[in-house]
C-alpha cells in the first residue's frame, strides 16, 4: 500500500467527501464502461419503452429561451412551437430535459470520484481564443446538424443503433465519415 | 412468459415516477460515459485520429449490450418489442445531418451529451460548445421554413435494418454481432500498431 492510500483511509470520512482525489484516476476499461451504458440503454427501453438522447432536451431549453425573450415570435414558430405551452409531465420533452440533468450529475458524480474536475480548456495548445471559437464553431454546425438528423450520438447512435433503425445506422456511418473528412483541418488542435 | 414490459406502457410506472426514472437513467449514462473517459475532448477527437479509438469500443459495446437484451427479452416474452419508440428515417436529410455532424464533432471536440459531462468537469471549451449548439438550433429553427421540403424528403417511416433487407430480426442481430466483434479486434490491432497512444486523464 502507497502512502497516499493510507492517508487516505486515516482522514475523517466527511473530509474525503467534501474533497476530491488528489490525482486522476485512470479511465475505466472502455468495453466494460460499455456494457454499463448499453445496460442503462437497455434499462430505458425495459422501463419506459424509448432509449436515451441529449439534443432533443436542447431543442425544449432554446425554445423556451426564445418563448421568454419574444414569446410572440416563439408562438409563431413552425419549429419550437410544438416544444412550448402547458407540457403535460409525460411527454418525452420533458422526460429528456431531466434526462439530460440527469447526464449532468452523473458526470459530475463519476468525474469528481475519480479526481477528474479539473477547470481548463481542452485542446487549447492552439491558443485559447483559437479553441473557443473552434467549440462555438464546431457546436454551431453541430446543432443544426441534430435537427436535420433528428437526433445526436445518444438518441440516434446508441438509441436507433440498438434498435437497428434504418435512419440512425444511415446517421452514423456519415458522423464517421464526416468527422474523418474534416479532421486533418483541426489535425493541430488535437495532435 | 407473461408480457410485462415496457413498464410504462404496461401501467406499471405513471408519468411522476417516469420523470425519476428520468433522473436516475440521465446519471447512469453520464456516469459510465465519464467513467469511459467519454468527458474528455481529447480522447473523443483521437478517434478521429486513429490513435485512441474508446468512442468506438464504448459505441458499439453499448449497442450490442442493448441489442443483445433487448432480443432476448423479446425472444422468452418479457418484453413487447414492438411496443418501444422507433423514430422515423428521413434518409438523405439524416446522411447530410449526419456528415455535419461528424464535422461539428471533431472541430468542437465533444457530442451533446459529452459536452454536459465536460462542463461539469469544469471545461470552458464544452461550454462554448454547448453554447454554439444552442445557436446551431436556434438557426435551424428560424430557417425551418425554408428548408423544411428538404427537412422531410426521402421520409421511409419507422422502419429498422432486418424490414428494410426482409431478413429475420435474430439474423441481423447475429451479423451487426459479427461486425462488431470483428470491430473491436481491429480497434484494439490499430490502437497497438499506433503505439498505444491512448489518451489519459489530465
Amino acid at each position: 500500500m502507497t502512502t497516499a492510500a493510507i492517508t487516505e483511509v486515516n482522514r475523517p470520512t466527511v473530509k474525503t467527501v467534501v474533497r476530491q482525489r488528489r490525482t486522476a484516476a485512470p479511465y475505466m476499461n472502455p468495453y466494460l464502461a460499455g456494457v454499463g451504458v448499453g445496460l442503462v440503454l437497455l434499462t430505458a427501453f425495459v422501463t419506459m419503452g424509448h432509449g436515451v438522447g441529449a439534443s432533443g432536451a436542447v431543442v425544449s431549453i432554446v425554445g423556451a429561451g426564445v418563448q421568454a425573450v419574444a414569446p410572440a415570435h416563439a408562438a409563431g414558430s413552425e419549429f419550437f412551437q410544438p416544444y412550448l405551452g402547458a407540457t403535460p409531465v409525460r411527454t418525452l420533452d420533458t422526460w429528456l430535459v431531466l434526462e439530460l440533468a440527469g447526464i449532468f450529475l452523473g458526470g459530475f458524480a463519476s468525474a469528481w470520484l475519480a479526481g477528474r474536475v479539473k477547470p481548463g480548456i481542452t485542446g487549447r495548445r492552439i491558443g485559447a481564443s483559437p479553441r473557443l471559437l473552434n467549440a462555438v464553431a464546431g457546436g454551431t454546425i453541430m446543432g443544426f446538424a441534430t435537427r436535420l438528423a433528428r437526433g445526436c450520438t445518444s438518441g440516434q447512435g446508441l438509441t436507433g443503433g440498438a434498435l437497428l433503425n434504418v435512419g440512425s445506422w444511415a446517421f452514423m456511418l456519415a458522423l464517421f465519415a464526416g468527422a474523418y473528412l474534416v479532421a486533418h483541418l483541426v489535425r493541430r488542435q488535437w495532435t | 412468459m407473461d408480457l410485462t414490459a415496457p413498464f410504462y406502457q404496461f401501467g406499471a410506472l405513471g408519468p411522476g415516477s417516469g420523470l425519476v426514472v428520468a433522473v436516475l437513467i440521465g446519471a447512469a449514462f453520464g456516469f459510465f460515459l465519464e467513467r469511459g473517459g467519454l468527458g474528455n475532448g481529447r480522447k473523443l477527437a483521437s478517434q478521429f485520429y486513429l490513435n485512441d479509438l474508446t468512442v468506438f469500443k464504448v459505441m458499439f459495446t453499448a449497442i450490442l449490450t442493448a441489442l443483445l437484451g433487448l432480443f432476448w427479452l423479446g425472444q422468452v416474452g418479457v418484453l413487447d418489442t414492438s411496443l418501444i419508440l422507433l423514430s422515423p428515417t428521413y434518409l438523405v436529410p439524416q446522411i447530410v445531418g449526419g456528415l455535419l455532424f461528424g464535422a461539428g464533432f471533431v472541430i468542437g471536440g465533444y457530442c451533446p451529451g459529452t459536452s454536459c459531462i465536460a462542463v461539469a468537469s469544469g471545461k470552458l471549451d464544452a461550454l462554448a460548445v454547448f453554447g454554439g449548439m444552442m445557436a446551431g438550433i436556434l438557426v435551424y429553427g428560424e430557417v425551418y421554413p425554408s428548408i423544411r421540403p428538404f427537412a422531410e424528403s426521402t421520409s421511409m417511416g419507422r422502419i429498422s435494418l432486418p424490414e428494410l433487407l426482409s431478413v429475420r430480426p435474430g439474423v441481423m442481430v447475429a451479423a451487426v454481432t459479427m461486425l462488431a466483434l470483428g470491430g473491436f479486434v481491429l480497434a484494439d490491432r490499430i490502437e497497438k500498431r499506433r503505439g498505444n497512444r491512448l489518451v489519459q486523464p489530465e
